[in-house]
Order: C-alpha cells, then structure tokens, then sequence
C-alpha cells in the first residue's frame, strides 16, 4: 500500500490557559493521500485551526502541549526543533488562511511576499522574479507584472486570497492546507477561488486539508469528510456517503442546519447551544449529546469509547448514541439557547 | 509625492494667520503692560499716555494686530524692553536660536536611541524583569515633573562630578565656526542627554505596545507558515510595521523642542531660546514673548507637515490617496 501524505495519531493539544493546560484536541486521527481533499467541519470552536497549526507546528511551543503522531511522507513532525520545522513549512506544505488582508504584510510588495517564500528556502533560487510572476499566472492573475509591485492594500480580497494561493504553492508543497479560505470573501469570488483551489490540486496532484463551516464547499470541493466536535472527530465517511447517509447527531444536525438546503418561507434550523469551553469538555462522554434537550440524562452522561466504530465502506461514528437518534419535531426551527 | 506636499505648505498659510491671531491675544491678555515696571512709579499720568500713544497701544485692538503683523512680515518682531533692552527682537533670537538647535536635535536623537533601545528589550522580554524594570523606570519619570530630574543630574556632573561645564553655550563669535561649533556640543551634550534620558515615555509605551500587536498579526503567521525563522519575521516583518507609526512622531518632537527646552536650558543655565522664554515671561518682555510663541507655533505647524510627509513617504497605504 503507497505511503499516506498525511497521517495523524492519537493527536491531542493542551493549550496554557491561565497557568492551567486545557485540553483543545482529544486523540484526533485523520490521515489524507496523495491527491485527495479531505474537508474538516465543524463549529466555531471545536479545534479545526487547531489541528492545522499542530501540522505546520506553529503553535507557540511555551504555552501547547501537542502530543501523539503527525507523519508527512513517513516522517515524524511531533518533537521537530524549530529548526527542522522551519526548513519543512512552505517546502512539503502550504497554507492559505482565512482573511487575506491581515494575512499579508501591509508594508510589502506582492512580489516581495511570494519570492520570499523561495528564497527562505534556498538563497540562490534563479531568476525569482520571472518565477514570481509564473506563480502569479497559475493564480489567474492577468496583469502579474503591475500586480507583483503593488502592496496589498491595492488589490480586491480575490486578488489577495489568489496571491496567498500563490504564496502558499511557491514550492510545490505535496500538501495544502487551506483554513476556511473562501469565509471572508463575498459569493461570487468563493466559487471563483474554489475552482481555482480545484484546479490547482488535480494539476499538481496536491492533498488538500480544507476546513470550512460551509457544507456546499464540502460538498462541491471534498473526497472525503471528517466532522469534528470539541476536539474529537466524530464521524469520517466518503462525501457522497457522508451527505447521504449521515450517522452521529452531531453531523446530522449540521447537515440539518445548512442554509443553502433552506427553501424560502421555511425557517433555518439551529442546534441550541454553543461547543462547550475548554475547561467543560469531558473527552470520555460524547460531548455534542448535552446539545439535545430531549435525550435521556443516562445517554447523554455515557462514557463513550475514543475509537470509531466502522458503520460501512470507509465510513466512522464515534459512540453508540446515533442508533436510537431521531430529531424531536416540537423542537425543530426553535433556536433554544 | 509632490502635490502632497504642496498642498501641506499651503493649508499652512492660513493656519499660520490663525496661530498669529490665537498669540496676539493671548499677548493682550496678560496683566499690565510693555511700560509695566519700567517706569517710575512716580511718573506723571500724561507722560505715561504719551508714551502709550507713541507705542501705539491707545489704539483699537484690530489696528494693533494689523501694525503688529505687518511689521512681522517685514521681518520686524520690534524691539525688546526687558530681556536685552534695546536689541531688536529678531537679533535677540538669532543669538540664541543655534544653541537650542543644537540641543534639540541631540536630545531628540538620543530621545530615540533611548527609547527604541528600551522597547526592544522590553518587548523581547515581555513580562519578564527586565521589561517590567523598564516599565516602572518609564512611569517614574513620566510622572515626576522633568526638572526635578534636571537639579539631579546638574548636582551630579557639574558639582559633585565636574566633568560637564557649568554654564553657557560655548558659542565664541571671536573663534573660528568650527571651535564654536565643538566647544557649543560639549556645552549642549549634559542638558540634551538629560533630556533625552528623562523623555522616553511616550515612545517607549508606544512602541512597546506597537511591537507585540505586530508579532500577533496574522501576516506574521503567514511568513512563519513560509518557513521563516522566528528572527527573520521579527526583522523583515514586524520591525518595520512597528516602526512606522512612530517614524511619523519625528515630525511631531519638533514641536516639543522648545518646551523641552524651557526647563532644561533654564536650569543648566544655557542661554537658548527656552532659557529666553522663561527670562522674558519673568520680566513681562511682551514683544520677545510673542515673537517666541510665533516661533513656536511657527514650528508646531512645521512639525504636523514633516509628519504628514514622513507618513506619506514610508507607508505605502497613504501613498496612493
Ligand atoms: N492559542 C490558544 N490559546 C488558548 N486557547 C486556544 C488557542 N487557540 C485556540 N484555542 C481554543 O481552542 C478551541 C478551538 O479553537 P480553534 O481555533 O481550533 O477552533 P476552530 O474550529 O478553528 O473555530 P473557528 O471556526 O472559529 O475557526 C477554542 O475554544 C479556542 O478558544
Ligand atoms: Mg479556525
């Protein structure tokens, strides 16, 4: 069997919070191949970011605890030095961000920004500039001569979310991972990014890692889906499988709650409740289940295995409790909180 | 670039009339008047009136003002009755106007040295003892009044440890420029050093906190996801974006030069344009009075279009409007 491009064990982040480490991430396992798109859901709060940053070890290694195993290509990222972790980011990996304003430098030239990118790695890489504006083409940007010379401040957000993508892709990276790259853009220039995104990842047969809160990228852009929920994943299937057949509460009840399914006149359902804070999360129960009112104090309070139980043809469901689940419909449309 | 700047230079015109007005009344506001003090107190009420007349103070007040600016532009500030009895304004302060630039420039560069010194560590260690030595350091001498610290330091190096001189500029007409101009640093250096040492506050807080937003600035995750080196980020990325709102304050100390120098040049006894203020206000000297304060709103308007053109100059975002 090929080697996975991304293989992720046991992965738990403890974050120093008020001289206390609370635990973020709980034994999160998700590996990606080469060439698929695996997309991360879930709500505010429940870990995404947080996992991307253990991949590109970006956290801020006084205040986390990040334990377990990430491989890349067969090698360990847990326990790099600084050092190995610089030489590694934005060479076998990439990553686009959410908001691609703040994301760049105000005080920079684009041109600059994406060139750096090279350079950072190997001092003598020939004739940057004419690479910068080959990576600017492959971005979709037509006027890339005028563009490399002007700062960030003079371009649309596309323009911005494209020049990140071409910051993010300089080296070839075999994996991308795009945080929620198409939230702050408006509708049009989303789908716009996303083909490119597309586009980009079955040319250079790129695994993506993309997380998003937004299930019609899910299902226009993913392989395969993996829903997490306060710092554990809690369901993994296919996308076709996963949107046709969903199992735990939690993923059901997304699905349940995604706008674009909403036809006019009908009210938007809404989970009550919000991801419980960092200091509430008892990783032994299945956290989501205090989200519905109506089940059994004895359901909710259960402790619930870590692993997955397999429920079909790739497809995972942490817990039991997605058996007997069926939403109450005195509740359905009411926002309780 | 240009037009920026010409349109600067021009908004100045009128600010500068407005400033004149705001100083002339202020002058008219003070108790007594340019003959107060000067004159026997004996003297007969019809000389006085006559002198008043002569002087041109009988008149109504717009008139004055319009006598008094038009002699302004003609380089006329009038005649001093107090401070050098008889010298003109204008070579009044053409003597002393060297020393204090002098003084200024060095307490504002050291003002800088300093205070950009003291950031940068303090940043690096946030929190740690030697960012919280700094922080304490900078909230004393913000709050104790500054010539306090001027007796101190002048016990200090000029009569407990002599190595600075006591008075003076050591500005010699009869020497050559260049001996006046070394001899005038060594006089200028323990006023501006101490200046510039007491100074720091407003700098330091500012660009204390200036540089930790930077580091948590999401372009700084971007050139970390790069591969950048924690080093590299702090000096190709957030030094310069932490700079910059401060580069635009340069401008700004000149503005606070004089006032700076009031104090300072009084106590170390170095006869400048602050030492002049201070020696004018004392002894009622109307007309150096407001020829100061025309220079000193002369050089706040300066300072805002220096700013302006600062900011303009290193950050792209202004550049462009
Ligand atoms: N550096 C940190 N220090 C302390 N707590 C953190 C830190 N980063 C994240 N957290 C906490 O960890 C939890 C998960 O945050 P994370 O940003 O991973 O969520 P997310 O799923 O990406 O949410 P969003 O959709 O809002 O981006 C949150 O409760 C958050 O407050
Ligand atoms: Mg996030």
């Amino acid at each position: 069997m090929a080697e996975k491009l991304l293989d992720a064990q046991d992965v738990s982040v403890e974050f120093k919070i008020a001289g206390e480490y609370q635990k973020a991430l709980h034994k999160v396992n998700l590996s990606i191949n080469h060439g698929e798109v695996l997309a991360l859901v879930g709500e505010s709060g429940s870990g995404k970011s947080t996992f991307a940053m253990s991949v590109m070890g970006l956290h801020n290694p006084d205040q986390t605890k990040v334990t377990g195993s990430i491989k890349l290509n067969g090698n360990e990222l847990i326990g790099l030095t600084e050092r190995q972790f610089d030489q590694y980011r934005g060479v076998s990996v990439g990553m686009i961000f959410q908001d691609p304003l703040s994301s760049l430098n105000p005080l920079m030239k684009i041109g600059d920004q994406i060139a750096e990118a090279m350079t950072v790695h190997d001092k003598h890489t020939q004739q940057v500039s004419n690479r910068v504006l080959g990576l600017l083409d492959d971005v979709g940007i037509v006027d890339a001569k005028r563009v490399a010379q002007q700062y960030p401040h003079a371009l649309s957000g596309g323009m911005r979310q494209r020049v990140m993508i071409a910051i993010a892709l300089a080296n070839e990276p075999d994996l991308i991972i795009a945080d929620e790259p198409t939230t702050a853009l408006d509708v049009t220039i989303q789908a716009q990014i996303l083909d490119l995104i597309k586009e980009i990842q079955q040319k250079k047969n790129a695994g993506i890692l993309l997380i998003t809160h937004d299930l019609g990228v899910v299902a226009e852009m993913a392989d395969t889906v993996a829903v997490m929920y306060a710092g554990q994943i809690v369901e993994k299937a296919g996308v076709e499988e996963l949107f046709n057949h969903p199992k735990h509460p939690y993923t059901r009840s997304l699905l349940r709650a995604d706008p674009s399914d909403v036809k006019p006149g009908e009210t938007l359902y809404a989970i009550p409740g919000t991801v419980p804070a960092l200091k509430d999360m008892d990783h032994n129960k299945d956290l989501f289940l205090q989200r519905v009112p109506w089940l059994d104090e004895s359901v909710v309070n259960a402790n619930v295995k870590d692993e997955l139980q397999q429920v079909g043809d790739h497809h995972y469901v942490r817990g039991t409790a997605w058996q007997n689940f069926e939403f109450n419909d005195v509740t359905e449309g009411e926002n309780q909180v | 670039m240009w037009r920026t700047i010409l349109r600067r230079v021009l908004i100045m015109i009128p600010q500068l009339f407005l400033v004149s007005i705001l100083i002339f009344m202020l002058a008219q506001l003070m108790p007594g008047d340019p003959f107060y003090g000067n004159l026997n107190p004996n003297s007969d009420p019809a000389t006085i009136a006559r002198m008043r007349h002569a002087a041109g103070l009988d008149q109504p007040l717009y008139q004055q003002y319009i006598h008094w600016i038009d002699r302004v532009f003609h380089g006329d500030l009038g005649t001093s009755y107090a401070v050098n009895k008889g010298w003109t304004v204008t070579r009044i302060i053409a003597s002393r106007l060297w020393p204090t630039i002098s003084m200024g420039i060095i307490a504002a560069i050291l003002t800088y040295v300093f205070a950009i010194s003291e950031a940068l560590l303090s940043a690096r260690h946030e929190n740690k003892t030697i960012d919280r030595i700094l922080m304490v350091w900078n909230t004393i001498t913000s709050a104790v009044p500054s010539f306090v610290f001027y007796f101190l330091m002048m016990i200090l190096f000029v009569y407990l440890i002599p190595i600075f001189p006591a008075s003076g500029t050591g500005i010699d007409d009869s020497q050559s420029f260049t001996t006046s101009f070394f001899s005038n640093l060594r006089y200028a250096f323990l006023p501006a050093f101490t200046i510039a040492l007491f100074s720091t506050n407003s700098i330091f807080q500012y660009l204390r906190s200036n540089l930790l937003d930077q580091q948590a600035q999401d372009y700084v995750r971007t050139a970390r996801a790069k591969g950048v080196t924690i080093k590299d980020v702090f000096r190709k990325h957030i030094l310069r974006n932490a700079f910059l709102p401060i580069a635009s304050g340069i401008g700004y100390s000149i503005t606070g030069v004089l006032g700076g120098a009031m104090f300072a040049e009084t106590i170390f006894g170095y006869p400048g344009i602050g030492a002049l203020f201070v020696q004018a206000l004392t002894s009622r000297d109307y007309t150096v009075i407001t020829a100061v304060m025309l220079l000193q709103g002369f050089l706040a308007l300066l300072g805002g279009l220096l700013s302006d053109v600062i900011s303009a100059w290193v950050d792209p975002r202004i550049r462009v409007k």
